[in-house]
C-alpha cells in the first residue's frame, strides 16, 4: 500500500563479503583454470575442434599467398578467447557507469537503491584496459586476432599486400589504434572514478551540491561514451573481419553490452537481496529492471535485424560474406549458434518477461538475466570467432577463460560493493526510491 | 436510466486518499473518483482490479499479424508474383517490417477504441459530468445512492474524512 508519508528511516547498510563467498569466487577461477588446461591438452592432441590446417585452407582461397598461419591452435584459441572475454566483460563494466549516468541525467529517482550495484560493476574497467593492451600487444606480433596486423599488408609490392586493407591504413594503424584504446578506456575509467568519488563524498557530507555536479559529469560522460563506444566496437570487434563493414555495427555492439549490463545489475541485485541485503528494494524496482531488460532485448533484436535484412536483401558479396560464414560457412559450424543467438536473446526474454507478474518475481528475473548474459557472451563469440578461428573454434578453452574472467570480475565487484554503504544514504532522491511503486 | 449520486468534494489529494480508504472500510461502495490528475495509490485504495486491456491488445495484435502475413503472402506469392532482387516470392525476412508495423497498428488502434468504448469516452451529444470542478482543482468522490440511503450518516462520514462539501446530483445516461 503506497502512502504519501513515510515512517521508516533508511540507514546505511554494509555488505560483508564472507570468506565462503571469496572461496566460491576462487572456485570459479580454479574451475576455469582446470577447464582451460583440459582444453589446451585436448587441442594439442587434436580433439574437440576442427583442425587448423583445414580452416586455413578454407580461408586461403580468398587470400592466396597472403594467408598466414599464426600460432599453434591452442595458443591462438587462448589469445582469441582472452580478447573475446575481455571485450565482453569490459563492455559490461562500462555499462555500470553508463547506467548511473543515465539515471542522473534523467533525474530518475527509482534507481537510487540499486545505484551502488551499477557503480560496483565498473570495477573491472582498469584491469580491462590493462588486459586489452597486453592481449592486443601479443596478438600484434602473432597476428592471431587482427588480419590487418600482418607485416607488409599495407605496403604495395609486398607479398602480403591487400589493397582494401591498405585503404584503411589511416584508421587501422598501430599508434592510432592503441591511442584510441587507451583514451576511450581511460576516459571511461576517469568518469567512473569521478562519479564514484562524488557519490562517496555525498555519503559523507550530504547536501544537493554533489547531485548537481554528478548530473554535469554524467551528461559529459554520456556524450563521450556515445561517440567512443561505436568506435570501440569497430576497433575491437568489427576490424577482425577487416574487409567487411556495417554502419549498424556500433549500435549493435552497444545494444549487446547494454542489455548484458542491465542483466548483470539485475542478477546482482537479486543475489544481494536473497542474501539478506537491500531490504528496501521491492517488487517495483525489479519490475522496472525487468522492463529495461525486456525492452532492450527487443532493441538488440531490432538492431540485429536492421543489419541483417539490409545485407540479406542487397546481397552484395563484400557485405553478405559475414552472414555466409555464420549461417552456413565452415560446413555449418556456426549455424546452430546463429539461430540459438536469436532464440536466447530475443524469443526467450520476450516471451518470459511479457507479463507483469514475471517481471516482479525474483526466480523468473534470475533465469532471464542469466540467459541474457550467456546469450550475449555467445553473441560476442559469434562476432569474433568466425573471423579469427575460422572452423577451428571450440568451447572448452573459451568457457575456461570465461570462468576465470567471471571469478576475477566478481571478486573486484564485491570488493567495491563492500567499500561503501549499499544505500546511498544522502542521495536527494533516496526517499522516492524507497517508496517506488509500479 | 437515472442514477442519483452523493458527491463528496475534496481539496487535497492526500486527504482524499485516506478518505477513500476510510469510506470503503466503513462499508460504503464508491462508484467512482474524479480527479484533475492521476493520483498514486488511488487504484489500490479503490480496490480496482488490474485492467484486462492487455488481453484485448494481444488479440488485436494477433489479428494485425495474420492480416499482414495474409496480405503479403497472397499478393506477392500468389496473386501477382514478382521477382524482386532474385529473392523467393514468399521472402519472409522481407515481410517482417510490414508484419511488425501492421501488428502495432492494429494493436494500438484496437486498444484505444476498446478503452474509449468501455470508459464511455466516445463522442456524445451531451457529456455527463458530475461536477465540472473535477477538471480544475477539486477532487470528487461519487457514491451511488437510492431512497433507502441514510443521507445524514453518509454526509457525516464524508465530512468527518475531510470533505469540504457534500452535494447530491441526478444523472441520466451515466
Amino acid at each position: 500500500m503506497a502512502t504519501l508519508t513515510h515512517q521508516e528511516s533508511v540507514t546505511a547498510e554494509y555488505l560483508e563479503v564472507t570468506p565462503g563467498t571469496r572461496k566460491n569466487f576462487m572456485l570459479i577461477i580454479v574451475a576455469g583454470v582446470v577447464l582451460l588446461a583440459i582444453g589446451i591438452i585436448m587441442s594439442m592432441m587434436g580433439i574437440g575442434a576442427a583442425h587448423h590446417e583445414g580452416a586455413a585452407a578454407a580461408h586461403g582461397a580468398a587470400h592466396g599467398a597472403a594467408e598466414h598461419h599464426g600460432s599453434a591452435p591452442w595458443l591462438k584459441r587462448l589469445i582469441v578467447s582472452l580478447w573475446h572475454n575481455n571485450v565482453f566483460f569490459t563492455g559490461v563494466a562500462a555499462i555500470g557507469t553508463v547506467f548511473v549516468a543515465i539515471q542522473y541525467v534523467a533525474y530518475a529517482g527509482w534507481s537510487v537503491l540499486i545505484k551502488r550495484v551499477a557503480e560496483a560493476l565498473s570495477a573491472w574497467l582498469i584491469p580491462g584496459l590493462v588486459i586489452m593492451i597486453v592481449v592486443f600487444g601479443i596478438s600484434y606480433f602473432t597476428h592471431d586476432i587482427f588480419h590487418w596486423t600482418l607485416p607488409g599488408i599495407m605496403e604495395k609490392g609486398n607479398a602480403n599486400y591487400d589493397e582494401i586493407i591498405a585503404g584503411k591504413s589511416g584508421f587501422l594503424n598501430l599508434p592510432f589504434y592503441i591511442a584510441r584504446m587507451v583514451i576511450f578506456l581511460g576516459l571511461w575509467a576517469f568518469f567512473t572514478k569521478r562519479l564514484r568519488d562524488l557519490s562517496l563524498a555525498e555519503d559523507l557530507n550530504g547536501g544537493t551540491e554533489y547531485f548537481h555536479k554528478s548530473i554535469n559529469v554524467s551528461a559529459l560522460f554520456l556524450v563521450i561514451f556515445a561517440v567512443s563506444s561505436p568506435i570501440a566496437a569497430w576497433d575491437w570487434v568489427m576490424s577482425i573481419d577487416t574487409h567487411w563493414f556495417s554502419t549498424m555495427f556500433g549500435w549493435y555492439i552497444f545494444a549487446s553490452w547494454w542489455v548484458s549490463g542491465l542483466a548483470a545489475i539485475t542478477l546482482c541485485t537479486i543475489l544481494l537481496k536473497q542474501a539478506g541485503y537491500l531490504q528496501w528494494v521491492k517488487e517495483g524496482h525489479l519490475h522496472d529492471l525487468g522492463k529495461f531488460m525486456f525492452g532492450f532485448s527487443i532493441f538488440w533484436t531490432y538492431v540485429w535485424f536492421s543489419q541483417f535484412m539490409l545485407i540479406w536483401y542487397a546481397n552484395l558479396p563484400e557485405e553478405s560474406v559475414y552472414f555466409n560464414q555464420r549461417l552456413g560457412g565452415f560446413d555449418g559450424q556456426y549455424t546452430w549458434m546463429f539461430f540459438g543467438n536469436l532464440l536466447i536473446n530475443f524469443v526467450f526474454p520476450f516471451l518470459v518477461l511479457m507479463t507483469r507478474d514475471a517481471k516482479r518475481q525474483m526466480i523468473m528475473m534470475k533465469i532471464v538475466s542469466i540467459a541474457i548474459l550467456v546469450g550475449h557472451w555467445s553473441d560476442f563469440y559469434l562476432a569474433i570467432m568466425p573471423g579469427t578461428m575460422k572452423a577451428g573454434n571450440g568451447f572448452v578453452i573459451e568457457i575456461g577463460v570465461a570462468l576465470i574472467f567471471l571469478g576475477a570480475f566478481l571478486t573486484l565487484m564485491t570488493n567495491r560493493l563492500a567499500q561503501a554503504s549499499l544505500v546511498p544514504v544522502h542521495h536527494p532522491f533516496l526517499d522516492e526510491s524507497v517508496h517506488h511503486t509500479t | 436510466m437515472t442514477k442519483r449520486f452523493a458527491l463528496g468534494i475534496f481539496d487535497d489529494e492526500d486527504v482524499l486518499l485516506h478518505a477513500v480508504e476510510n469510506v470503503r472500510e466503513a462499508g460504503v461502495k464508491i462508484y467512482e473518483v474524479f480527479t484533475p490528475f492521476p493520483i498514486h495509490g488511488m487504484d489500490d485504495a479503490l480496490g480496482i482490479e488490474r485492467s484486462r486491456l492487455p488481453i484485448a491488445a494481444f488479440f488485436f495484435g494477433l489479428t494485425g499479424l495474420c492480416f499482414a502475413l495474409w496480405l503479403q503472402i497472397y499478393t506477392l506469392g500468389f496473386d501477382w508474383p514478382m521477382i524482386i532482387g532474385g529473392k523467393p516470392h514468399i521472402a519472409l525476412p522481407a515481410f517482417i517490417p510490414v508484419s511488425f508495423e501492421l501488428t502495432v497498428l492494429f494493436c494500438c488502434h484496437g486498444m484505444v477504441i476498446t478503452f474509449y468504448t468501455i470508459s464511455k469516452l466516445y463522442p456524445r451529444w451531451k457529456t455527463p459530468v458530475l461536477d465540472v470542478r473535477s477538471t480544475d482543482d477539486k477532487f470528487v468522490v461519487a457514491i451511488e445512492v437510492n431512497e433507502n440511503t441514510d443521507m445524514t450518516k453518509l454526509t457525516q462520514l464524508l465530512r468527518d474524512n475531510g470533505a469540504s462539501e457534500v452535494n447530491q446530483k441526478e444523472m441520466s445516461k451515466f
